[in-house]
């Protein structure tokens, strides 16, 4: 066992290093650590007092693609730099608080891009991917809508094939970051109906500025507003916008979901360190919090779990470098990361007693409150908990599936609301009931 | 970076796991448990032969010297295999000790009879109900003499010898010693096990001649630190017990059917197992910190080896008892292997001192190493 970096990988970290310390935005270095505090998301764009942090993220991203840093382990001739696996771990570390201004990015680079790669055409790859590493286009990923999240395969969004060859799309998505910036959109809709479920799917790339796209942002409870409606009213797709075989975009849809290696640079921040320092200040019984037993019984059982999520990433990163594939290890991180953010923070309010309940408050204390609001969503997102456990139990440990009484089943008659008409504004945000 | 065992090491783990699955399969464990015998001396004969036992322990002194990341590589498969033997007593702890603080002649009298698997010696640092204190003790020595009573020691009833902290008439902080327990002085009673294959006794020493081991004064630092040492070999036994009994669990939750399809596929069976993976992967993953910092002697060693022991302890238990619940019925009775685990979570989860010691440690050690990162 040894933590150390080979000779190839010292050699890249240095490289790296040696251009970060010549180009990184250092004045943006204490916002962008104030926001992480209180941020846990990987894709959210940071909010940087008196910045325009759009920019500032696009000029960033500009910079790195201009030198290579950009998509280290993408093709070069896709804008990459042709790195490998362990050398975008590397990078990631070594880009640390910096590459906050890159998250805004990595809807596009990790699943759209990844998803183009493998199955777009020619033209699309030279059309989509260049501008997508610079910066130059800002993607967002369109899957889960009103009717149903975890069921993505259950989706209602129609596109229909018109008499030119081309296609016309009605229907919503919802849950979608950065759709109201977005330039192009990553979008799995409808086909066939009268096929089972996975069978009648086929990806699209859309053009976000196209006619009949109507955004609608989503107030969350956390006061934030980091997800969206999107509607879709007779708006045109020309068929060079499919990505894959007609019908085959279930297969399509694997490939982006399959792509978490995105997120295996960096340990997930748990807010346990953070914990701990306000341990040491706040007081329970007349001492430190940190001298009571039962504050040690209850912060033990999560630093345990931190140090362990952390290297088994650790472990991951060590899959990479040696070339092996990725170990079971990988599968854990979100869910426990996820479910331990929210107990931290929980915790943490507990702790601060009835100024817990105080929102106006020092910034340190703020980040917990922050997080405390947003942690519902994480656990939601991107894959709810029990799905993961779904996942992790059916590949994972080969537990069988459950029965899926719509699984063979002809779309058009297994009950769900069928959307063959445009569903605007007015009409969307229901679930379908 | 290579965060895994190499490939010798690998290897050995797997020579280990064939031999084991040869001469100790569960029934082997059963017959131990069955028979009322406190621990299997052929089996700890042969591990011996295999160059198993003396795998940490120097060349120089009749081990194999092949160092502790092999020994952690062997641990995981002792517990996987629920193999009833003084392992943590004879070798993560007694070995241990007389390897940091035992003077040459210790060592070369000591160690090559404990990797032959000809000598067994248990460390005797509990005195009743409660978590052990290391810096204190009742046990007195006088004169190279030991009076006091120590319980429950494991394998106090089959070891040759002890290793016992004792304090003299005016001193606060103990000093270790070696007990010959076949020699005058000292009486032993068998205590019903909660693991009857790993034996537990009380030792009562009346006037025991006694041979100082160490700096005198230095039991408690000597302790604590061995204590993290075999707290990182013992959390690798516990993760491999923990693996095979979600084995077990699976295995099972995939075959048995009720309501017309496999338990498995019924969510509140597969997140439940997948809550044990989540607990087994974490464990394991900070076993594997705590075998760098133990082969590297690293400074964050306490660190590492209460995070391990944690999340060990707790994977263990949690595998053991939803393993039996996974089995139904079936699970608490007898002639299922279940009860084997849930037994051998148990004693190991608290042999070293229990979870509130350990999390005590753990967060000991937390708040401290915020501290130095706050400075720097």
């Amino acid at each position: 066992m040894d933590f150390g970096d080979s000779p190839e990988e010292a050699a890249f970290r240095a490289e790296a290093r040696a251009w970060l310390a010549e180009n990184r935005p250092m004045e943006l270095e204490a916002g962008l650590r104030r926001f992480a505090a209180r941020d846990r998301s990987n894709v959210h764009l940071p909010e940087l007092d008196g910045v325009d942090a759009l920019q500032a993220s696009k000029d960033w991203q500009r910079r790195k693609y201009d030198a290579g840093w950009a998509c280290v382990a993408w093709p070069r001739e896709h804008g990459g730099r042709g790195a490998s696996q362990i050398e975008r771990v590397i990078w990631e570390q070594e880009e640390g608080i910096y590459a906050r201004l890159s998250h805004v990015f990595f809807t596009g680079i990790g699943m759209a891009g990844s998803t183009i790669m493998a199955h777009g055409t020619d033209a699309q790859k030279a059309a989509y991917l260049h501008p997508m590493a610079s910066g130059e286009h800002l993607w967002c990923q369109m899957f889960s809508e009103p009717s149903g999240g975890s069921d993505v395969a259950g989706l209602l969004t129609r596109a229909e094939r018109q008499a030119d060859g081309d296609w016309r799309l009605n229907g919503s998505k919802i849950w979608t970051t950065h759709a109201q910036i977005a330039d192009y959109g990553l979008l799995i809709a409808r086909t066939d109906p009268s096929v089972p479920k996975h069978k009648g799917l086929t990806m699209f790339i859309l053009d976000m500025k196209s006619p009949g796209i109507t955004v609608q942002p989503i107030l969350q409870m956390s006061g934030r507003s980091t997800f969206n409606q999107v509607h879709f009213d007779d708006v045109p797709l020309p068929d060079s916008a499919r990505i894959g075989p007609e019908s085959q975009g279930w297969r399509v849809a694997l490939t982006t979901l399959m792509n978490e290696r995105l997120l295996l640079g960096s340990t997930p921040s748990t807010g346990v360190p953070e914990l701990i320092d306000l341990c040491t200040r706040v007081s329970v019984g007349g001492r430190p919090a940190i001298e009571d037993s039962g504050v040690r019984a209850s912060i033990a059982r999560w630093v345990a779990q931190s140090t362990g999520l952390k290297y088994a990433m650790m472990r991951s990163i060590s899959d990479l470098s040696n070339g092996r594939p990725i170990g079971p290890e990988y599968s854990v991180g979100k869910l426990v990361a996820n479910e331990l953010i929210q107990q931290v923070a929980q915790f943490a309010f507990d702790l601060q007693g009835p100024a817990g309940a105080m929102v106006e408050e020092s910034e340190e204390l703020s980040q917990f409150m922050a997080v405390l609001l947003d942690s519902p969503s994480l656990r939601v997102g991107g894959g709810a908990s029990e799905i993961q456990r779904n996942i992790i139990g059916e590949q994972v440990l080969g537990l069988p599936q459950e029965p899926r009484p719509d699984k063979d089943t002809p779309f058009n008659e297994t009950g769900a609301r069928q959307s063959r008409q445009s569903a605007g504004p007015d009409r969307g945000g229901n679930d379908g009931g | 970076m290579i965060f895994e065992f190499s490939e010798s090491q690998l290897q050995l783990k797997d020579a280990a796991r064939k031999a084991l699955d040869r001469e100790c399969p569960i029934s082997r464990v059963r017959a131990v448990l069955e028979d009322g015998r406190p621990f299997d001396r052929e089996l700890w004969q042969f591990l011996a032969g295999m160059g198993f036992v003396g795998a940490a322990i120097p060349e120089a002194h009749g081990g194999a010297g092949a160092g502790h990341l092999d020994l952690c590589a062997i641990a995981g498969e002792l517990g996987r295999a629920l193999a009833p033997v003084p392992a943590l007593s004879s070798v993560y702890l007694a070995a241990e000790l007389l390897m940091q603080a035992g003077s040459e002649d210790q060592k070369a009298r000591l160690l090559p009879r404990i990797a032959d698997g000809s000598l067994l010696v248990c460390v005797a640092f509990s005195e009743g109900v409660g978590q052990p204190d290391l810096h204190h003790c009742r046990t007195t020595q006088a004169a190279g003499r030991l009076s006091g009573e120590k319980f429950p020691v494991l394998d106090g009833g089959i070891a040759d010898m002890a290793i016992v902290p004792a304090a003299g008439p005016d001193e606060d902080m103990p000093s270790l010693f070696i007990v010959d327990l076949q020699g005058e002085g000292v009486s032993r009673e068998a205590l019903t096990s909660i693991d009857p294959t790993r034996g537990l006794a009380r030792l009562s020493f009346d006037g025991a001649p006694a041979e100082p081991l160490g700096v005198k004064g230095e039991a408690g630092r000597l302790l604590d630190r061995a204590f993290d040492r075999a707290a990182i070999l013992l959390a690798f036994e516990q993760v491999g017990g923990a693996e095979r009994a979600l084995e077990m669990a699976t295995d099972y939750a995939g075959q048995r059917v009720a309501f017309g399809r496999p338990i498995g596929s019924f969510q509140a069976i597969k997140h439940k197992l997948v809550d044990l993976f989540v607990d087994v992967t974490l464990a394991r993953s900070n076993a594997y910190f705590g075998a760098w910092a133990l082969s590297n002697d690293a400074a964050e060693l306490g660190l590492a080896a209460s995070a391990a022991r944690v999340s060990a302890s707790e994977a263990f238990i949690h595998c053991a008892t939803e393993n039996i619940h996974v089995h139904g019925a079936m699970g608490f009775t007898w002639d299922m292997d279940c009860h084997l685990f849930y037994r051998r979570a148990h004693l190991l989860s608290v042999a070293l001192g229990g979870q509130a010691m350990w999390q005590d440690r753990l967060v000991a050690r937390a708040a401290d190493d915020r501290q130095i990162a706050g400075e720097g």
